[in-house]
């Protein structure tokens, strides 16, 4: 009886064909990933007329020398960019729960412009600065670039689980006796950490995948991966683009993968 | 003199201003100086230009100089606005055909399984949109897995030409840009309170009626949500249309682009983007007064829900 | 200068805060209290009434605007929190979620720099005050919520302060566990002899715990003494109603006798609080509903608009004019009143309370 019951409400809350589309949307959503990955294997010159099973463009790839070296320098710059990025995401999150609200306004409108502006609009922006400043163009260049966009990446699991604390436990700590450093070391900064490895996985990925910016600000010396795969698909089309394509796929799905389960772990 | 505080670890307003001054110089500076290049002449040879005033990069948005020296009006620039516009427009309305019945559906099963599902829906949007943009070089390929299983099946003869088409760049962008659709639309959803829809049922309404009656007035502010951030991000697009269009469809951002590298006309690519920023203020306003009008969640919380 | 006796001396205190409206509400209007040293004091009141305001003052989480709060005669309102040797047990015990229930107690030592071992040693003997022995390695997300009561007070009470203070405490416990709490609370103090003030808006729970209560009325003090005393002679009417129940008619004193509204005039052996009034002054009387005694009588300034059986109680209640009143005997009257009937009222010598505004 109550298992009727409560399949019959199960049943008024579905919609006809509802999962049929669902089904359909998820396909249109990994399908085109899951063609990149199994082509990456083809035997044939020619990517989309397969031929046979090989790791042939795996082993090409990574034996390529430019390819290692914009690997390197798409490391460098994600590392670098995630790391001053937390350091200022951290501190708008602590600084922004005390800001008047006038203030806050013009502050979360910087803060979220980089996710607004067009990002070739940002892309030539930094450039003309750049050029402007005569900041030569490279990885140091980007790195800058990147910093400024994964800012709010970092910052919003920073004070998602910052908001998420009890104001009362902060006072608790100075009521025991502990002055604002060492409420920040011993109860601030432990009760972020969730928030700050998320924060750092989600501007790690968003600098790392990064193209446009980063082809604009490259330079000479500065080609970095995805750069160097707009590169391979504008000059041929090769089982090779995908090898790397899946390589950088996995990182990324892996990365927040981990950022999904810390962020949702209980605290 | 140690006045007591009143807000115990808080933390100070100064933590926010080295993030705070880092932000203007990378992103507020670089816009105003966006805006003064536009005012400025070209440069003769390479990159960068002439500090000269002019107003010559808005004057090439709608005329062209023949070689006689004389001024013709030239719709060019515009159509392109029009074009991005249109494509913009379209990506909106056929991501949000898609994202109704999905977000509904998330939205309906069991709390731990939406979750995952959601997860699942966001994790395209955190992969490379280089490759995810590629993927559709190689689907809509005339060799490619749509035209190899047509032509398999015998349906057609001849490969149908996809790639390098308006069809590819708005079949490109409605893949970029489904998750910002549904993920506000889920939002709005899940916090709809199915007793109303009971309450529907229970006075004769039927499923469809329910549907459109009860649950998409509901969800509204989602819709409105999606259709911004879809759209605003849409309009300055730059690999769809480079990469699936084939040159044959630009939008805005590739003309920019093409300014800023092989044409070498900065101040003329600097008056393109403060056009385009200009139309994406404008049509954030828009909406932020829609959404307003309509109720007062909706955008905030898609980024909450995504990370 | 402080009384010798007070642990804390409370002076002139004002506090105003800005509403979201734009308004400005004055949470604590010219606060005077003293404190005795040892004693268990309780501000009560409702909800809004100033006292958590006056309670985190003292804590130092509040600035006053105005006014002076001293500790054993020592001015601490201008130490920061941390400086002040009074210690809180919050309403939400605000226990730090990433660290043991030892950790939590450690917590205050720790910050004095008090030596490891010594730590140690008050961690143990906290847990055993609090009947804890044994759960110091559990995070506080695994206790219960009356488990999670104790680990606050032991960290509180760790650290030795001159005043605990307790910000409705027992308020998100279930009423059975409240009744207990009441006890061990009542324990702690005494076997710690440390002066604990405690803020709660449940009169019942003050009447338990309290040497002295003070009830807090729109950012005032109403009234201070002990809880008996309060409950039989409240000074305004906000108190007679808040502690207990009472009937209050406005009256106007007459010499030494009140012509009460619709009730008439009511003779001088009857009343109480009457001192120093003059002639011709408006008030009120106050009186508790198991002190008024009824019967039937045609010419009766009463009408019965409804009877209820509570249990062994009847409750009557009446209209005096158009003044509503409340009327509590035991159900074992012979034949109780019907609704429609004319009720005369008396009261007992000294039950009618006078009371201003």
């Amino acid at each position: 009886m109550i298992r009727r019951a409560r399949g019959s409400g199960e049943a008024l809350k579905d919609f006809p064909l509802f999962g049929v589309m669902s089904a359909a949307v998820f396909g249109f959503l990994y399908l085109p990933l899951l063609f990149v990955v199994g082509y990456s294997f083809n035997e044939n010159r020619v990517v989309t007329v397969w031929k046979g099973f090989t790791f042939d463009w795996y082993v090409d790839v990574l034996q390529n020398d430019d390819i290692q070296r914009a690997l390197m320098n798409s490391l460098r710059v994600a590392t670098v960019a995630t790391a001053l990025s937390v350091l200022f995401a951290l501190g708008l999150a602590i600084g922004m729960l005390r800001l008047a609200r006038a203030g806050s306004t013009l502050a979360w409108g910087l803060i979220g412009a980089p996710l607004i502006i067009p990002e070739i609009v940002f892309a030539i922006g930094t450039l003309s600065l750049f050029v402007q400043v005569r900041f030569s163009l490279g990885v140091d260049a980007i790195t800058l670039a990147h910093t400024a966009f994964c800012i709010p990446f970092a910052l919003l699991p920073i004070r998602a689980r910052l908001r998420s604390v009890d104001l009362s436990v902060y006072e608790a700590a100075a009521d025991l006796g502990a002055n604002e450093w060492r409420i920040f070391r011993r109860i601030t900064l432990p009760l972020l950490v969730p928030g700050i490895v998320a924060g750092a996985l989600l501007a790690f990925i968003i600098s790392l995948d990064d193209f446009i910016v980063s082809y604009f600000l490259a330079g000479p010396g500065g080609t970095t991966l995805p750069v160097y795969i707009f590169g391979m698909i504008r000059n041929a089309i090769t089982p090779g683009v995908n090898a790397l394509s899946t390589l950088l796929l996995l990182v990324s799905v892996l990365i927040v993968s981990i950022s999904y389960v810390i962020s949702r772990r209980k605290r | 003199m140690a006045r007591a505080r009143g807000k115990a670890g808080q933390g100070s307003v100064w933590a926010a201003v080295p993030g705070l001054v880092y932000l203007v110089a990378l992103v507020l500076v670089p816009l105003i100086i966006i805006v003064i290049f536009s005012f400025l002449s070209r440069a003769k040879l390479g990159v960068g230009v002439k500090w000269e005033f002019s107003t010559q990069a808005y004057a090439d948005l709608l005329f062209s100089e023949s070689l006689a020296g004389g001024r013709s009006f030239d719709p060019t620039y515009l159509q392109i606005i029009l074009n991005s516009f249109v494509f913009a427009l379209v990506t909106a309305g056929v991501t949000l055909a898609l994202s109704i019945p999905i977000a509904l559906w998330i939205a309906t099963r069991p709390a731990e399984r939406r979750t995952a599902l959601i997860f699942l829906v966001t994790i395209p949007f955190w992969t490379s949109l280089l490759i995810r943009t590629y993927a559709f070089v190689i689907i809509l390929n005339d060799n490619g897995p749509i035209n190899g299983t047509l032509g398999w099946l015998g349906l057609i003869g001849e490969p149908i030409p996809m790639l390098y088409t308006p069809f590819a760049t708005v079949t490109g962008l409605v893949y970029t840009f489904l998750p910002f659709m549904i993920l506000p639309i889920y939002a709005s959803a899940e916090r709809f309170d199915f007793r109303l829809a009971e309450a529907a049922y229970d006075l004769g309404a039927g499923k469809w009626t329910v549907l459109r009656r009860i649950v998409l007035p509901s969800i509204r502010p989602g819709v409105i949500a999606g259709m911004l951030l879809v759209f605003v991000p849409a309009l300055g697009s730059f690999l769809a249309p480079e990469l699936l269009g084939g040159g044959k469809t630009s939008m805005i951002a590739n003309v920019i682009a093409a300014q800023f590298g092989a044409s070498r006309n900065w101040p003329l690519g600097a008056a393109l983007s403060v056009l385009l920023l200009i139309i994406t203020m404008l049509v954030l306003v828009g909406f932020a007064v829609t959404a307003k009008r309509v109720s007062r969640t909706g955008g905030s919380n898609t980024w909450e829900a995504m990370l | 200068m402080a009384d010798s006796t007070a642990a804390l001396s409370i002076r002139g205190v004002t506090k105003e805060f800005a509403t979201p409206e734009g308004g400005v509400v004055r949470a604590l209007d010219d606060v005077s209290l003293e404190i005795d040293e040892g004693s268990f004091t309780v501000l009560l009141g409702p909800s809004g009434c100033g006292k958590t305001t006056l309670l985190r003052s003292i804590a130092g989480l509040e600035t006053p605007d105005a006014g002076e709060i001293r500790l054993r005669g020592e001015r601490i309102d201008d130490e920061p929190v941390w400086k002040r040797r009074v210690n809180t047990v919050f309403q939400s015990y605000a226990l730090f979620p990433h660290m043991t229930v030892a950790q939590n107690i450690a917590f205050g030592l720790e910050m004095d720099r008090v030596p490891k071992a010594e730590i140690a040693k008050a961690v143990e003997s906290s847990l055993a005050m609090v009947r804890l022995e044994g759960l110091g390695g559990r995070r506080p997300s695994q206790l219960s919520g009356g488990q999670q009561q104790r680990v606050a007070l032991a960290r509180a009470l760790a650290k030795k302060p001159e005043v605990l203070l307790l910000d409705e405490p027992l308020s998100a416990l279930d009423l059975k566990l409240r009744r207990g709490m009441q006890m061990e609370l009542k324990r702690l103090q005494r076997e710690t002899s440390i002066t604990f003030v405690l803020v709660t808006h449940d009169q019942e729970e003050a009447m338990a715990m309290a040497d002295t209560v003070a009830v807090f009325d729109s950012g005032r003090i109403a009234q201070v003494g002990e809880p008996r005393d309060v409950y039989l002679r409240p000074r305004t009417r906000f108190v007679a109603d808040f502690i207990g129940e009472a009937n209050v008619l406005p009256a106007t004193f007459l010499s030494d006798r009140a012509d009460v509204d619709a009730l008439g005039v009511l003779e001088a052996d009857l009343l109480s609080g009457t001192e120093g009034l003059t002639s011709g002054q408006p008030g009120f009387v106050a009186m508790r509903p198991e002190n008024i005694l009824w019967s039937r009588d045609e010419q009766g300034q009463a009408r019965v608009v409804d009877v209820t059986f509570v249990g062994g109680d009847l409750h009557i209640d009446v209209l005096v004019g158009e003044h509503p009143c409340a009327i509590r005997t035991s159900s074992h009257v012979a034949e109780p009143p019907r609704v429609g009937e004319a009720l005369r009222l008396e009261f007992p010598a000294g039950s009618v309370r006078w009371v201003t505004d």
